[in-house]
């Protein structure tokens, strides 16, 4: 099963197993992991579970959704390795992705 | 002071279908909701998107469900408070004293929580020293135009509010028009009216910038913006506008004394009461084991905590469960006629 680390923006990490075709914000919700709240449920309709994935892996994730930038608009703090977590699908090609959780959602 | 044997906070889809409820059994409600329209995050959030889990509707989208909602209230004069938020509620003798921050205040033996994932506020500037100037030179909403007259005004976002208002106040005042990225996602005419502006000199562009920080003592002098390359500008500005959307707080919910879990508020699954008497939490904001975030569940949610309401409500009469194909009471509320 692929390996998802979350880091908080304090710095601590959190690195669970996530089932494959399962979205990083749903590996999140699942495992508890505080700092993402995906208010709308991954529905694309909020930008609440808004992630900074690390540059290395930014090009080996899908890409981004139509309307995923207009979300992220509304993020907190966005920049241009942001993307909105329940668009990023789990698989065994992204093991080991690493994700930043901004200050606040 | 307003008496009613119901007060719904929350005019989404479960706070309409169960004032309908209410109604239906012959009680008395009112709703009071912060956004400005009815529809809650149907409205807000997913207005064209299309949802096809309403039993007996194959598909429609959000705004549809929400018209159909209305429709459906329409027998019943229901009053709504909109653009109001519920600030206070607390225990009066055997009733509940509400209060909004416009001051409208309610007594009722039953309050109930309608409230989606909360209420929606704007997302606002992320600079500390922001929260100082917010209602004197740093705005989210625009409530009178002419304050803004032979002033320069900064208007941060990429949608449509940013690109309208940006427009607008081009012609009396000095606009610059601030975007984190090149592309905006407001209207295409508006995009080109503001393209047309700037040829013009009326409107300042800056994209792939943010706002660092805002500098002043009563008022805003001028404020810095970060490029996405760390380069910084300082723009000469009277007042900031922020327009970044919506996000959806739990707010003054968490200070009411209800059993939280999370963002969510717990019940149980006869009557959707809290663990204070007479408060009921309904929709996607209560929980419980099993609990699923559908729009149906929080119609049968509703329909269950509206029977609740009768025994406090109505404390002399014995509620009769009855139809609405048979019984001649509700067809008389619904003004349709008997057989």
């Amino acid at each position: 099963m692929p390996k998802i680390t979350y880091v908080e923006n304090d710095g601590k990490s959190h690195t669970v197993e996530v089932d494959n075709g399962l979205t990083v914000m749903e590996g999140a919700v699942q495992n508890n992991i505080p700092g993402i709240d995906a208010d709308c449920g991954g529905g694309m309709a909020c930008a609440t579970c808004h992630v900074y994935v690390k540059e290395e892996w930014f090009d080996k994730i899908n890409k981004k959704s139509e309307g995923e930038d207009d979300m992220l608009d509304q993020a907190f703090e966005p920049n241009k390795f942001s993307r909105l977590s329940c668009q990023i699908s789990v698989s065994n090609e992204i093991d080991g992705l690493v994700v930043d959780l901004p200050k606040k959602q | 002071m307003i008496k009613t044997d119901a007060l719904i906070i929350g005019a989404g889809p479960t706070g309409l279908f169960t004032a309908h409820q209410l109604r239906l059994i012959g009680l008395s409600c009112e709703v009071v909701d912060n956004l400005d329209k009815i529809g809650g995050q149907c409205i807000e959030l997913y207005p064209d998107k299309p949802i096809y889990d309403i039993p007996a509707v194959p598909e429609c989208t959000g705004e549809e469900l929400t018209n159909n909602l209305i429709n459906q209230l329409k027998p019943f004069d229901i009053k709504f408070h909109l653009n109001e938020r519920v600030d206070e509620i607390k225990k009066e003798n055997e009733s509940w004293f509400v209060k909004t921050n416009n001051g409208t205040s309610f007594n009722t033996p039953n309050v109930i929580i309608a409230g989606g994932v909360g209420s929606f506020e704007p997302r606002k500037f992320t600079p500390k020293e922001c929260e100082k100037f917010e209602g004197r030179s740093i705005f989210y909403s625009i409530k009178d135009k002419n304050v803004f007259k032979n002033k320069i005004v900064s208007i941060f976002g990429g949608g449509d509010s940013a690109l309208d208002w940006a427009v607008e106040l081009s012609s009396n005042s000095k606009v610059n028009l601030i975007h984190r990225r090149d592309e905006f996602r407001g209207a295409q005419s508006t995009l080109d009216k503001v393209y047309e502006l700037e040829k013009v000199g009326k409107i300042k562009l800056f994209t792939k910038y943010q706002l660092k920080s805002v500098k002043g003592n009563d008022q805003i002098d001028s404020i810095d913006i970060e490029h996405e390359n760390k380069e910084i500008q300082n723009l000469k500005s009277d007042y900031v506008l922020g327009f970044f959307g919506l996000i959806m707080q739990l707010g003054p919910i968490a200070n009411w004394g209800l059993n939280l879990n999370k963002k969510t508020i717990e019940v149980d699954t006869e009557k959707f009461e809290t663990n204070q008497k007479g408060i009921y939490a309904v929709g996607d904001i209560c929980t419980y084991p099993g609990k699923l975030k559908l729009i149906l569940s929080g119609f049968h949610e509703g329909a269950l905590a509206a029977r609740a309401c009768f025994k406090l409500a109505r404390p002399n009469e014995k509620y009769r469960f009855e139809f609405t194909t048979s019984s001649k009471k509700i067809k008389d509320r619904l003004g349709v006629k008997s057989d």
